[in-house]
């Protein structure tokens, strides 16, 4: 099984084209960064438009590497799962594309085996994407413009979270955002045991999050009553839910988060999809004539 | 007729007289306050904000006479109400001359009120309520009203920095702006929680500060 998995991964690590991701992030965190290096002030001031008729604002303070991180995370988080796309659609389908798929359910493997190696890889893939975003996105970002504490800018309030109370926030979120980034991974993956080319279970891959994102986005209360709160991607941002705190007269509870059963419910929601996605595709692998 | 005179005589003295009182009262509290040319002062700084949650802070208070106050939280952000600088009443009072004090007589628990007016129709303070404790000479609490930033309410209570007329806690009230913030520069989710409507409708918000110690002219 791990012999397999080394395979699997070298298979996804040797090909040029899984590095695209890398230096697609790569590039979109510098750019954030330099914008908010040179702008960041003004940037802090919009966002603190909601008090700063009230209080003066210390926005040199707010702009520090958690803040950017964040923001960073924001813009990033939406489109990171296309480019995990890119390489779990291909996962089973460009082995079908390249007519090796049939050598490899020939050898003295399960399909069921080779099915969860083969998404096992891809998982490994999306961390390995994940981590990479951490680094630059938290590690840079801390470096270039230091830490202090992080002001969330909410639709009702703002949430000034310490310093000490920052670091394992993120640490959660991006065990969270992974958790949303393989329910994308998988049905990729379920779309590609479909197909015998990798353009379309990539392009239905990108197709199915660009028009959950866009219902998710939606304010309309039809959608929201109705089809919202099942979409994945609407619990995809459960991440941000770690960065909202509760308070008590205005002070907030170091370590607290406001709405943790709603966390634990998209997750449990997140692994739901994962699990059906994995469970058609073995079901259709199964049973699946495979000619190529 | 006779008793008229004599009555609106009376009248106009006990007034001139109370007028006076005020004056000297004024004058004895500025005279506490003008021992201080400047002061650095450790404190915690507590917001209680509808639309704020932040830690409580540790600050670092300066104060440099007549009337420039400086907090700055250097380990942390906090946001410090518009018209704050007022906590510290050294600086209208030893420009009292650019004021009418009008004596407001005494309020229920024995305080002397002591309205302050000033005389230049530009001023950003509109009207300044003072409640003294005349035995200590100590401004327990103030009303002050101005142009820009609406009225605050300052609530003062005092220990061992009394003979300087320095508080050891201070709990300033204030009026705060609807919060509003365009949609692009939210950061948030629908998490499916519904939003307390009535927290946000409160439009009045508190800051307290508890000093721990001052320097006092020592800079």
């Amino acid at each position: 099984m791990v012999r397999l998995l080394k395979i699997e991964l070298y298979k996804i690590f040797k090909r040029p084209r899984t590095y695209i991701a890398f230096a697609v992030i790569t590039v979109i965190i510098l750019l954030v960064q330099i914008a908010l290096k040179f702008g960041g002030e003004e940037y802090v001031d919009l966002m603190m438009t909601g008090a700063k008729e009230t209080f003066d604002i210390p926005v040199h303070q707010i702009l520090n590497g958690y803040l950017v991180c964040f923001i960073i995370l924001n813009l990033l988080l939406i489109h990171v799962p296309i480019l995990v796309a890119l390489i779990a659609g291909d996962v089973v389908a460009g082995e079908a594309n390249m007519g090796t798929l049939r050598l490899l359910v020939s050898k003295p493997v399960s399909r069921f085996q080779l099915l969860w190696v083969k998404f096992l890889a891809s998982s490994v893939y999306t961390i390995a994407l994940l981590i990479w975003v951490a680094v630059f996105a938290l590690c840079l970002s801390i470096l270039l413009f230091g830490t202090n504490q992080l002001v969330v800018a909410r639709k009702d309030e703002y949430d000034i979270i310490s310093t000490s109370d920052v670091l394992w926030r993120y640490g959660a979120a991006f065990i969270f955002a992974g958790l949303g980034l393989i329910t994308v991974a998988a049905l990729a993956f379920m779309f590609s045991v479909f197909a015998d080319n990798s353009v379309g279970p990539i392009v239905a891959t990108v197709c199915v999050i660009i028009i959950f994102t866009i219902l998710t986005q939606l304010q309309i209360p039809f959608y929201d009553e109705t089809i919202k709160p099942y979409l994945f991607t609407t619990h995809m941002l459960g991440w941000k839910g770690f960065f909202y705190v509760r308070g008590e007269e205005g002070v907030t509870i170091e370590g607290s988060i406001e709405h943790f059963s709603q966390i634990i419910k998209s997750a449990l929601i997140l692994v739901g999809y994962t699990a059906v996605f994995l469970a058609i595709a073995v079901w259709y692998f199964n049973k699946k004539n495979i000619l190529s | 007729m006779r008793c008229l005179f004599v009555l609106a005589g009376v009248l106009l003295f006990i007034h001139k007289t109370q007028a006076q009182s005020a004056e000297s009262l004024i004058q004895k509290v500025k005279a506490k306050f003008e021992k201080i040319h400047n002061y650095e002062a450790d404190a915690t700084l507590k917001t209680n904000v509808s639309f704020i949650k932040a830690p409580i802070a540790n600050v670092k208070i300066f104060y440099k006479k007549p009337d420039q106050l400086k907090i700055i939280n250097k380990n942390g952000i906090s946001f410090i109400p518009k018209g704050s600088v007022n906590i510290n009443f050294g600086g209208v009072l030893i420009n009292n001359s650019d004021y009418d004090v009008i004596d407001a007589g005494k309020d229920s628990t024995g305080l002397h009120v002591v309205k302050l007016l000033p005389k230049e129709d530009t001023a950003d303070i509109v009207l300044s309520t003072l409640y003294i404790d005349e035995r200590n000479l100590l401004i327990k609490k103030s009303k002050t009203t101005t142009r820009e930033n609406g009225t605050y309410e300052l609530g003062m209570t005092y220990g061992k920095y009394s003979e300087y007329g320095l508080p050891d806690k201070i709990v300033f009230s204030f009026n705060t702006k609807e919060y509003k913030l365009p949609k692009g520069v939210t950061f948030d989710y629908d998490e499916g929680s519904k939003k307390n409507e009535e927290r946000l409708r409160i439009k009045k918000g508190r800051v307290e500060i508890t000093y721990t110690n001052y320097i006092i002219n020592k800079g």
